[in-house]
């Protein structure tokens, strides 16, 4: 099992996301984390998908996929040619005595703090799976309050890219 | 124009002749606007009814099959035809009415989410937000449930939408999808590969699904087989690809099918697929061998269904009609050895089993189904339900054409065979159509008889009756130690007193020397008949399943 990152454009129309999540869990095919937004052209949005399985999985869930008629375009993104970034803000418990050496954290990792109060901080990390995770861990000594998380969402590195036909 | 005006517009452009439905307040202005059209309004007497008509209409017609319904319950009742239409590939639009746009998502009086409740079994849905989008859905949902892999469409339209007045001038609507491109040419290189594979193989069988039927191919494969003389097993939607009588043809593969093709599919050393989705009735048993031994060719226009349930060795994702055309000049001095053609007839013969003729004191359907086929010539439509009166009929009733056999193959649905059959006679009104049944699937749709009285739609309905739901009393028996629960159906009414308050002619059958007298008077005129053929409980479905008995040792 790998995790595969598909890059779907679809119709921004009401309705498509149910379609191809709906997809999803009919056929048995697990998400691993997803991604929606509007691109360039506002009458298409790109789903980015994180999914774990094989080679044949992923062919049988860019197939599915394909038939639907509001998805226009599929891309399964390999591993060494993208970049992928999620957000993370969490809400951590400070201290006075261990707020600065929360800081101090947040700056290794290039986070940033994004609210303040006299025991709380909110940061903000963007990065891949594994930069994410490892500050979640380093935070939760210091007790975490709340996460929210968004899923990956990617695009191929150097001149490739996905676009609909004109 | 009113958004009604401009559906039933759409829907006359579209070529539709009928409509079948059900109406209410939020279809009514539909319903209303059909009236001063072109186009028949058929009344069913339940949403389900005019599903399973459209889907008929459409098996026979080649066109999508039309049907409406009102919002809520009426379109929570087409779901069953949908879902069925959906498993078989059939073209279908069905027009749903909604409530009123500013109801929406209020939970108001008959409202339901059926874009939403249809997801998972239509090929595409539309909810209409703008009237005038209304052409240019209609188009497009008739392009999309016709061409390519066909499959149902649904256009939900809130009433008042329907009601309200457009300024519309006919505009260019033509249907403009990025999403959905249509197939080009197969790859010269697969199909190289294929007749490569073929010419190697000493043993290859050719399994035919319904793929050759929606693609209009049969002239082309019978064709290639004849010249080839490489065996033939279809699915259950493939049966009528070949003439059931072919020297070529051996029956029905799969759980239900003839213990001959079964065989054979695990004794050939190549299996071409040609427009199936190889479900797992099909490959019942053969799928090990399939999987294991032999090289698989999977032919098929759903890229998606390639690899989907077994991966094959060769691929080819095309219309078959176009990978027949570029196929058979590469196999124009081909010949199946003929060995393997002997050994194809030997087991044909080992496995036939002779028929109970004699009188018994009930039927034996698979006799009666043999002696209808003899008297029905060539170009009859006969439609089952779902039971043993499916397997009896799909292995032994000869059919000599495609499209003639109107089943739920895909779904299983009971109640689908007797609508189904007054949808392919409203198409089809100067061609008999013969609508076989259980007493159980007959009892789950037999109110349509009314529409069948009131639209003069003439049906010969044939009711095995054995007081039983047959296949599950038989599978009771098989694997549940004979406890035989929730399979009787005492209660039932005297069929034919029923048909008698229909006021349609009716007979009874109870012994096999009666058959023919019996099948002559049901056929003597044009009109609607009920014919009730009384048959043993006990009476084995006799299929690869049902005889306990898979291929033997050595047929593996």
């Amino acid at each position: 099992m790998e995790r595969y990152t598909l890059s779907v454009l679809v119709e921004n129309h009401a309705g498509v996301l149910s379609r191809v999540v709906g997809l999803f869990s009919r056929r048995g095919f697990n998400i691993h984390s997803l991604s929606v937004g509007t691109t360039q052209d506002e009458n298409i949005s790109r789903i980015t998908i994180e999914v774990y399985g094989d080679e044949l999985l992923l062919e049988q869930i860019s197939k599915q996929l394909s038939k639907i008629i509001e998805v226009i375009k599929i891309k399964t993104l390999k591993k060494r040619d993208i970049v992928k970034r999620g957000l993370v803000l969490v809400k951590v418990k400070v201290t006075p005595k261990t707020r600065s050496e929360i800081i101090e954290l947040t700056n290794v990792f290039r986070a940033n703090v994004i609210d303040i109060s006299s025991s709380t901080l909110t940061i903000e990390l963007t990065g891949g799976n594994g930069k994410i995770n490892a500050f979640l861990e380093m935070l939760d000594v210091y007790g975490i309050e709340e996460i929210a998380r968004t899923g990956m969402t990617a695009l191929e590195r150097g001149t490739s890219t996905l676009k609909a036909d004109k | 124009m009113t958004g009604a005006e401009m559906v039933v517009k759409s829907l006359e452009k579209n070529g539709v002749k009928v409509v079948f439905g059900y109406p209410g307040a939020a279809n009514c202005p539909i319903i209303d606007r059909l009236s001063f059209s072109s186009i028949k309004h058929i009344l069913t007497r339940n949403e389900q009814g005019a599903a399973h008509m459209a889907s008929g209409y459409a098996r026979v017609t080649k066109r999508a099959g039309v049907c409406t319904a009102t919002s809520g319950p009426g379109a929570t009742n087409l779901i069953t035809g949908i879902a069925t239409a959906y498993m078989d590939s059939v073209p279908m639009v069905a027009l749903t009415g909604q409530v009123a746009m500013p109801l929406i998502g209020k939970d108001a009086f008959q409202e339901v989410d059926i874009t939403g409740a249809t997801l998972p079994f239509v090929k595409h849905s539309y909810l209409i937000k703008d009237g005038l989008d209304i052409p240019r859905i209609v188009n497009e949902a008739f392009h999309i449930a016709e061409t390519g892999r066909p499959g149902p469409v649904l256009i939900d339209f809130p009433m008042d939408l329907l009601k309200a007045e457009y300024d519309y001038t006919d505009v260019d609507d033509s249907p403009v999808i990025r999403g959905y491109r249509l197939l080009g040419k197969p790859s010269e290189s697969q199909i190289k590969k294929v007749a490569d594979a073929i010419k190697e193989a000493q043993r290859p069988l050719i399994l035919a699904g319904g793929g050759i039927v929606s693609s209009d191919a049969v002239d082309e494969f019978r064709l290639l087989v004849s010249s080839s003389d490489i065996p033939v097993v279809s699915t259950m939607m493939g049966i009528g690809v070949m003439k059931g009588s072919d020297k070529r043809y051996y029956g029905m593969l799969g759980s239900h099918g003839t213990r001959a093709a079964n065989a054979l599919a695990n004794k050939a050393d190549l299996v071409i697929v040609m427009g199936s989705r190889l479900g797992d009735r099909t490959t019942a048993h053969c799928m090990k061998s399939i999987t294991d031994k032999k090289k698989l060719v999977h032919i098929d226009i759903d890229p998606a269904e390639i690899g989907k349930n077994i991966q094959p060795r060769i691929p080819v994702v095309g219309d078959i009609k176009d990978v027949l055309k570029q196929l058979s000049p590469l196999l124009s001095d081909y010949k199946t050895p003929d060995t393997w053609r002997k050994e194809a007839d030997a087991l044909r013969q080992k496995y036939a089993q002779p028929l109970v003729t004699e009188d018994t004191g009930t039927v034996n359907p698979k006799y009666f189904l043999k002696i209808l086929s003899e008297k029905m010539g060539t170009d009859a439509y006969i439609s089952t339900e779902v039971g043993q009166n499916q397997i009896w009929t799909a292995n032994y009733y000869n059919f000599k054409n495609p499209r003639l056999f109107l089943t739920s193959g895909g779904f299983g649905t009971m109640g689908y065979g007797l609508p189904a059959a007054i949808g392919a006679s409203s198409a089809q009104s100067e061609k008999t159509v013969i609508s076989v049944m259980g007493d159980g699937s007959f009892q789950m749709n037999l109110p349509e008889m009314g529409t069948m009285c009131q639209w003069d739609i003439p049906v010969k309905m044939v009711v095995f009756r054995n007081n039983r739901l047959g296949m599950v009393h038989e599978h009771q028996f098989l694997l549940y130690k004979t406890n035989y629960q929730a399979v009787s159906l005492d209660g039932s009414p005297d069929f034919n007193k029923l048909a008698e308050a229909y006021g349609i002619k009716n007979g009874y059958v109870s012994e096999n020397s009666q058959i023919e007298a019996a099948i002559d008077e049901m056929m003597k005129d044009k009109e609607s008949y009920l014919l009730v053929v009384e048959v043993s409980p006990f009476e084995p479905t006799g299929d690869s399943l049902n005889d306990k008995v898979l291929p033997e040792k050595g047929d593996n």
